[in-house]
């Protein structure tokens, strides 16, 4: 017999690990099962908490972090008077027509491409090159070039953001294709079909799921690259506001230009989750 | 009447970047008619998978060919439906639009569609589920969705891959009694590969044993278990009785043989 101590040592890997018989409902050895909503709210508070307290109590100076409240002023004094000629509203409102101007740019574009690419040797061959050859290139180093090319209007803004939205959602509908089971195709073609309908109705929707990942990727480069397409010759939008905020050392219009770029960015990823649960509920189940 | 005529096929598939090749099939000649329920038996690497894909249209002959009904086959065609062991649906469809998918692609307006999909599904004892989701089914319903959808085109031919290669044993002994019930009552040809020996001896009118190296046709027997248990007695019984066990004996060994001679080339 092997001398076995009866009971595992409760170490504090254990109890991470939850090594311990399951209730009705769970299954055993699950790696992080169960809800962390609960965590997230006390973990954002504490945050928000320390980061009151280390302000208000003069530890951290204003310049570097104004204090939450701070902040808060400084986002009802914009909403009232403004920043730089514009209203916060129309900061926010020109940032995210051209994040979503781009998007929907970029959806038109690389969904269509990123299935030509998974489903054609001669389109992968094509479009391959380029888009590997740029898509690992910050975009401020291509911005001078935009442009050069295409002035300092909108077009030159919303192309920079474009490009970097493109490349994740061509990559992720190309990699999509290859979901359709290889029977599903099989009984699609055995069923009557056509390559245009086994395409449209049998690879598209299988590539679903991917495509509405890349996008949300996507999506989240594009607030990204908002920051540096408003670097050059802006005179609105909530990245120029950050930038000219930062020039004058107004760090509460800096981080609440963050904030306000996160949130956006954020609703838009749940908008995006909801959309996920709507349109592909067999997500991973089939 | 239908009738379909495997006229002497040999398939080879190249072998890496040699000139040599491997011959997967090698002059089988085969005739279903109308209204026949062959099924396949054969060691893995015999080529039944091969002849299949053959048949549907998804793979060319090398030399001879398939003809369908008089025409030769060049591809796959809602002629020949195929029911594949993984059920191979479509998870963002429901059930009965699995079902009605292949009336779709053919441009059937929904009304009728669905009316032929209901039709299917009763036979199949799935009308209740017809709004489920297909990933909600057990296995075996799943199977049964899958068997309608090929159905619901209705073809000259249904071509099933091992189709209950993947149900518990209960449900298994079900599904093969409900097959061939459909199969009666729609007198439809079906191609039917399977592994199990006491299913091919109870659901075929003709049984093909293959052989591996090269893939061939070694053994055809005339079956007639089916008819005895449409014409009432219990399935059991059937695969109980004298000759069943007799038969299905005499089968184990030409394919068990075929077993180890593989096993010992492959080891």
């Amino acid at each position: 017999m092997l001398d076995r101590p009866r009971h595992k040592p409760k170490s504090f890997m254990n109890s991470i690990l939850r090594i311990r018989p399951t209730k009705p409902g769970e299954v055993y050895g699950v790696p992080g099962q169960g809800d962390s909503l609960i965590i997230s709210t006390v973990s954002t508070a504490v945050i928000i908490a320390l980061w009151t307290l280390a302000t208000l109590s003069g530890w951290i100076k204003p310049l570097f972090l104004p204090s939450p409240l701070a902040i808060f002023q400084k986002f009802i004094q914009i909403s009232t008077e403004g920043f730089a000629n514009h209203t916060l509203w129309q900061h926010t409102a020109i940032s995210v027509l051209r994040v979503f101007g781009a998007l929907v740019l970029a959806c038109i574009t690389a969904i269509p491409i990123g299935l030509a690419m998974g489903m054609s040797r001669v389109m992968r061959g094509i479009f391959d090159p380029p888009i590997e050859f740029y898509r690992p290139v910050p975009p401020l180093a291509y911005l001078p070039l935009m442009i050069v090319w295409f002035g300092i209007g909108e077009l030159s803004k919303v192309l920079l953001i474009y490009l970097s939205i493109f490349a994740p959602v061509a990559i992720g509908t190309r990699s999509g294709v290859r979901s359709a089971a290889i029977e599903q195709v099989h009984a699609a073609y055995s069923l009557g079909a056509t390559p245009w309908q086994v395409l449209t109705q049998v690879i598209l929707p299988a590539a679903l799921p991917e495509i509405i990942t890349a996008t949300r990727i996507g999506m989240g480069v594009g607030w990204t690259t908002l920051v540096a397409a408003e670097m050059v010759a802006a005179t609105s939008g909530i990245g120029f506001m950050v930038l000219s905020a930062s020039q004058f050392l107004q760090t509460s219009t800096v981080i609440m230009g963050i904030v306000i770029i996160a949130a956006i960015a954020y609703a838009f990823d749940l908008l995006m989750r909801f959309a996920e649960r709507r349109l592909v509920p067999w997500k991973g189940r089939a | 009447m239908g009738s379909l005529h495997v006229d002497h096929v040999t398939v080879q598939f190249p072998l890496g970047h040699t000139s040599e090749s491997v011959t997967a099939l090698s002059d089988v000649d085969l005739k279903i008619g109308s209204g026949e329920f062959v099924v396949v038996l054969g060691a893995s690497g015999c080529g039944k998978s091969t002849l299949l894909n053959l048949l549907a249209g998804f793979l060319a002959p090398s030399t001879g060919s398939i003809v369908l009904n008089g025409e030769a086959v060049s591809g796959p065609g809602a002629d020949r439906a195929v029911v594949f062991q993984k059920h191979a649906l479509l998870p963002w469809l429901n059930v009965i639009d699995n079902v009605a998918f292949g009336l779709k692609l053919a441009g059937v307006g929904k009304e009728r569609r669905y009316e032929i999909a209901r039709k299917h599904l009763n036979h199949l004892g799935l009308l209740s589920f017809e709004k489920s989701a297909v990933y909600q089914l057990s296995g075996g319903m799943q199977q049964r969705v899958g068997i309608a959808r090929a159905l619901a085109i209705d073809p000259e031919i249904l071509l099933m891959d091992e189709p209950l290669g993947a149900l518990d044993a209960l449900t298994r002994e079900r599904a093969q009694e409900l097959i061939i019930r459909i199969w009666e009552s729609t007198s439809k040809m079906v191609f039917f590969i399977t592994h199990s020996v006491e299913e091919a001896l109870f659901m075929g009118t003709r049984l093909i044993v293959m052989s591996p190296r090269p893939g061939r046709i070694t053994h055809r027997f005339d079956l007639d278990f089916s008819k005895r248990f449409l014409e009432g007695m219990d399935a059991r019984s059937v695969k109980a009785s004298a000759d069943f066990i007799h038969m299905r004996e005499q089968v184990l060994k030409i394919i068990f043989g075929d077993e180890e001679t593989t096993g010992v080339e492959n080891a």
